[in-house]
């Protein structure tokens, strides 16, 4: 990587996600790289939580923004959706971020024919007694739970 | 067999016909679960719909605008989202009936989301690098799809004698829309000869032996479709899809090129 597009990657990496902002696009794992094309303008190459992830306008005018104000006036922003996204992706840092958010990071998905639902902690008293109530949330990336011991309701990343 | 009226879509390469029959079956079940919206029996159904509608029209984009792409005549995703009559649209049937009782769509959910989870994990291995890419990011949500719908056809099936007997009601309304699901065509074989597509008759034992499964555990009977629907890849529908389309194209088509 350049000193230029490292210079870049930081700042386009610092740029908060819409839907969750304490999570930045570095945080999330949704920001795949950026060049320095021969002709000195950039590429930033970002991927979808989800397909239909409505966010991702929003993240393309800001990382486009955030470059600007940086000087880079030439900026693609390209979308790539393969390797497909999973919450893999997410750093510690960000997982760490989330929970002190209030929304419970995503655990590994359980592989195979069943797939045992585990119990999720819940992210204001951290028991372990939680109840989902809807595995959809108010964004696609999130499931709704209640907690059986402080009675809070909260959001799940869910795992993907 | 029915004969279709020739329309340019007609004309199509393989591969952009074959990314419009599956972004048009994305794009206009997306349609429908978005009518849920406000109007599911309960506020977290409203949402669960509503997200896998976006999921779905997330999908949708992508293969549409694939289909443009290899056309090669400048068509966008808009274009042919907001453009084309319903003779052009390349659905199957299952994915544009109304959406009936709430038993009815968790019914046509079921069908369509085992379906579409068999269709993207087989796809993922396609040679083609933008179908594998998409498949394999659809895959894991219509994971999600399906143990939804999973989960409500238990609990209505298994639960009182009125949501039994209405999840039955659904699953009989959808069943004779399932085998278009699964009728290739030499268009479909060719291209998964080639490994860019996917024989849908092969999905069909490992789809029956899951949904038998699903409506015993239910305790539901697997219905006997007294007719079959077929003729949606070929651009043949029920009246419902041009009512919806009315409904989905008209803003476009009277502000041609409108956004917010």
């Amino acid at each position: 990587m350049t000193t230029t597009s490292a210079h870049a990657y930081a700042i386009a990496g610092a740029v908060l996600d819409p839907e969750v902002p304490v999570l930045t696009i570095a945080d999330l794992g949704i920001l795949r790289g950026v060049n320095v094309d021969d002709d000195g303008a950039l590429t930033v190459t970002i991927t979808p939580t989800y397909s239909g992830c409505p966010a991702m306008d929003a993240i393309r005018a800001d990382v486009t923004t955030a470059l600007a104000a940086a000087g880079f006036d030439r900026v693609k922003v390209r979308t790539v959706l393969s390797p497909a996204w999973t919450t893999d992706w997410m750093s510690s840092e960000g997982k760490a971020k989330l929970r002190a958010y209030g929304i419970a990071p995503p655990e590994r998905r359980s592989a195979g024919p069943v797939a045992l639902p585990l119990s999720v902690r819940c992210p204001q008293c951290g028991s372990l007694g939680s109840r989902e109530v809807s595995r959809f949330g108010s964004t696609a990336c999130k499931s709704l739970w209640v907690c059986t011991t402080c009675a809070e309701p909260f959001d799940h990343f869910k795992a993907l | 067999m029915i004969a279709a009226l020739p329309d340019p879509t007609d004309d199509l390469p393989p591969l952009a016909t074959y990314a419009l029959r599956l972004g048009d079956d994305a794009l206009v079940l997306a349609h429908r679960l978005g009518e849920w919206i406000a109007n599911a029996p309960q506020i977290e159904e409203d949402i669960a719909l509503g997200n896998i509608g976006l999921d779905l029209l997330g999908q949708a984009r992508s293969l549409l605008s694939y289909a443009g792409e290899v056309e090669g005549a400048g068509r966008t995703e808009d274009d042919l989202a907001y453009l084309r009559d319903e003779r052009q649209f390349r659905n199957v049937q299952l994915v544009e009936i109304a959406n009936g009782d709430f038993a009815v769509t968790i019914a046509r959910q079921l069908a369509f989301s085992t379906y579409q989870h068999g269709l993207y994990e087989a796809l993922s291995d396609s040679t083609d690098e933008l179908l594998a890419g998409v498949a394999a990011k659809a895959v894991k949500e219509v994971d999600y799809h399906r143990d939804h719908a999973t989960q409500w056809a238990l609990r209505l099936g298994d639960g009182t004698e009125e949501s039994h007997r209405r999840m039955q009601a659904g699953v009989e309304t959808v069943w004779p829309y399932v085998a278009e699901l699964f009728q290739s065509d030499p268009l479909e074989q060719e291209l998964a000869r080639m490994g860019v597509g996917v024989d849908t008759a092969t999905l069909k034992p490992a789809w029956d032996s899951r949904l038998e499964a699903v409506l015993a555990e239910a305790t539901l009977s697997v219905p006997v479709a007294a007719w079959t629907a077929h003729g949606g890849r070929q651009g043949i529908h029920t009246e419902a899809l041009g009512y919806l389309l009315a409904e989905m194209q008209h803003l476009h088509r009277s502000h041609p090129g409108a956004s917010w």
